[in-house]
């Protein structure tokens, strides 16, 4: 399966999502489409914006990094935060905040960890560019990037719990190495929790 | 302007039936003077009510003949624009106790063959919603695809959804604020005591006497004209730029700044009545619909059913994006269908004027989706 597959997996028909960083809006447009779910998502590129209500989605213009407090404890069914933590200055806190704020949560992450990104950078000594984390160092959004075990070792300081896990390779899907070695061999993951 | 509507004409309408207003008193036989832009479609679904803010009024767009000068919302009305009068039907009214054709302070009232005065009832926002809704009825327009307004244009567009959730599919709420603050309330007063101090004032009769208290009616558009305007852009535009290159040692207009406010107060008090002026501070003034829900904004937006697109301006400091924010979050709480954009323009208040292409973008992507 790829990561979109999942998500629908995950996300229950009729529900109530929250999309934060959602883009241009195609997980959401999605997810209302083929389970009439109802969306809201949070972006700060208005481009974005424009196009996300093209789609008839809602969405507001808001800066995580200035703080979720305008959503209520388990005001959403799940929260989806996909590729986003790693550009948001505190990471820790906004992962605490969208555990509060969803009954559940979807969170994908790059993995630094990965074997090209972890070669990268034993070979040319330089910051890796790879596919998936494709800026400069001095030029990237991508302030905070961990590792699969980095990002699970914060949610038990956080004391959230992972429910469940999948990682995918550099095309975006799941394999038998992704399995079997996800830190070496999964270049992106994505976890369902909850706190 | 090749894009803009050109031969307007402005229709007036005697509205059926009377409004009983919230301050307790009843209008009969309202005049209501209003202006169209576009074509209505068969099953009259492409309407779009257009609100005006405190100084406004029906001409929203397109140049009368022998004017030069578009109506307020040119910019963002007319063919091909944020608001397409190719595909949609727009109509713009001026409100009651407006001062440019409908019913009003210096309109004469029937009972005692005099102008009303100081003597018309107070409006508010509710009673303009209730009035423009019998206004929808005579056109025909059983619901609206959009009502929108900008400032005290964006509170009507509000109230719209609150009170009349069936009749509005889109509310587009532009530099809004839910209710005014201490400060704006300040400002406003300060409008009202410069005109009642007017010796031309005349407690409000002045038209009886031949008189008009444009001292007082300059001072007050001076006053609010600061509000509307950001420091950039009112350093841009003027910064300590002198009118005659030099220092005069005197109390006369020197910097370019005095001079712009002194000739937009002096053609604003030869074309606006003081008591309607006096009624549409009244009017921001009172508005809060929170009030009557124990000041909870999302109780008040309940019965909401209309998708609402929120904006503000960066450089807004009358009704900043805070205030915005505020009817975003309650309508988030209240699980309504909002949208929120936050557009950077150095105009301050009147940014809401100005043709800003994500503004724009964002405002003609509502109206179409």
């Amino acid at each position: 399966m790829d990561t979109l597959e999942v998500i629908k997996n995950w996300v229950k028909r009729d529900s109530e999502i929250l999309d934060l960083g959602c883009g241009k809006g195609e997980i959401l447009k999605i997810l209302s489409e083929e389970l009439n779910t109802t969306s809201l998502g949070i972006e700060i590129n208005q481009e974005n914006i424009t196009l996300c209500i093209q789609s008839g989605l809602n969405v507001i213009q808001q800066n995580i990094d200035e703080g979720l407090s305008n959503f209520g404890d388990k005001s959403f069914d799940t929260v989806i935060m996909s590729q986003t933590i790693q550009v948001l200055r505190e990471p820790k806190k906004a992962l605490l905040e969208v555990t509060r704020i969803g009954k559940e949560c979807i969170v994908t992450i790059p993995n630094f960890g990965y074997w090209s990104t972890r070669l990268n950078l034993l070979v040319s000594g330089k910051m890796p560019v790879t596919g998936s984390l494709p800026n400069a160092w001095h030029d990237t959004p991508n302030i905070h990037l961990c590792t699969i075990k980095d990002f699970e070792l914060l949610c038990i300081e956080c004391g959230i719990n992972i429910i469940e896990k999948r990682f995918f390779d550099s095309s975006g899907i799941e394999n038998s190495l992704t399995r079997l070695l996800p830190n070496l061999f999964g270049s992106t993951a994505m976890y369902k929790i909850s706190k | 302007m090749s894009n803009s509507l050109e031969a307007i004409e402005v229709n007036k309408i005697t509205l059926d039936g009377k409004l009983e207003l919230e301050c307790g008193q009843d209008i009969e036989n309202i005049d209501l003077v209003y202006e169209t832009y576009g074509t209505l479609n068969s099953d009259a679904s492409n309407a779009i009510l257009i609100c005006h803010a405190l100084s406004g009024n029906h001409h929203a767009a397109g140049t009368y003949q022998n004017e030069e000068r578009p109506g307020w919302w040119d910019a963002l009305i007319g063919p091909e624009k944020a608001i397409n009068t190719n595909k949609f039907f727009v109509v713009c009214p001026n409100n009651i106790g407006g001062c440019h054709g409908s019913t009003g302070p210096s309109s004469i009232n029937k009972q005692t063959g005099k102008s009303y005065g100081p003597d018309f009832p107070i409006i508010t926002v509710a009673d303009w919603v209730r009035c423009q809704s019998m206004l929808s009825d005579s056109l025909g327009i059983k619901v609206w695809h959009a009502v929108i307004g900008g400032s005290l244009g964006g509170m009507q567009a509000l109230e719209w959804s609150c009170l009349f959730p069936k009749r509005i599919k889109k509310a587009g709420i532009i530099a809004a604020a839910p209710k005014l603050s201490a400060q704006n309330i300040a400002f406003n007063e300060v409008a009202r005591q410069a005109i009642v101090n007017d010796p031309d004032f005349v407690s409000g009769r002045y038209l009886d006497v031949g008189k008009s208290p444009k001292q007082g009616l300059k001072l007050a558009r001076m006053i609010g004209h600061i509000t509307y305007l950001s420091e950039e852009a009112m350093r841009n535009k003027f910064g300590r730029e002198l009118k005659e290159g030099k220092l005069k040692f005197g109390f006369d207009a020197e910097f370019e700044v005095e001079s712009y406010l002194r000739y937009q107060g002096d053609v604003f008090s030869e074309s606006f009545d003081a008591n309607t002026y006096l009624l549409m501070t009244k009017i921001l003034d009172y508005f809060d619909p929170a009030d009557k829900f124990e000041g909870k904004l999302d109780k008040a937006f309940k019965e909401i059913e209309a998708q609402l697109l929120i904006v503000s301006f960066s450089t807004d400091w009358r009704f900043s994006p805070e205030r915005s924010k505020e009817i975003v979050n309650a309508l988030i709480k209240a699980k309504k269908d909002v949208s929120y954009m936050e557009i950077d323009s150095p105009h301050g208040h009147d940014s809401f004027l100005f043709a800003d292409k994500e503004y724009v973008n964002g405002l003609s992507s509502f109206l179409e989706n």
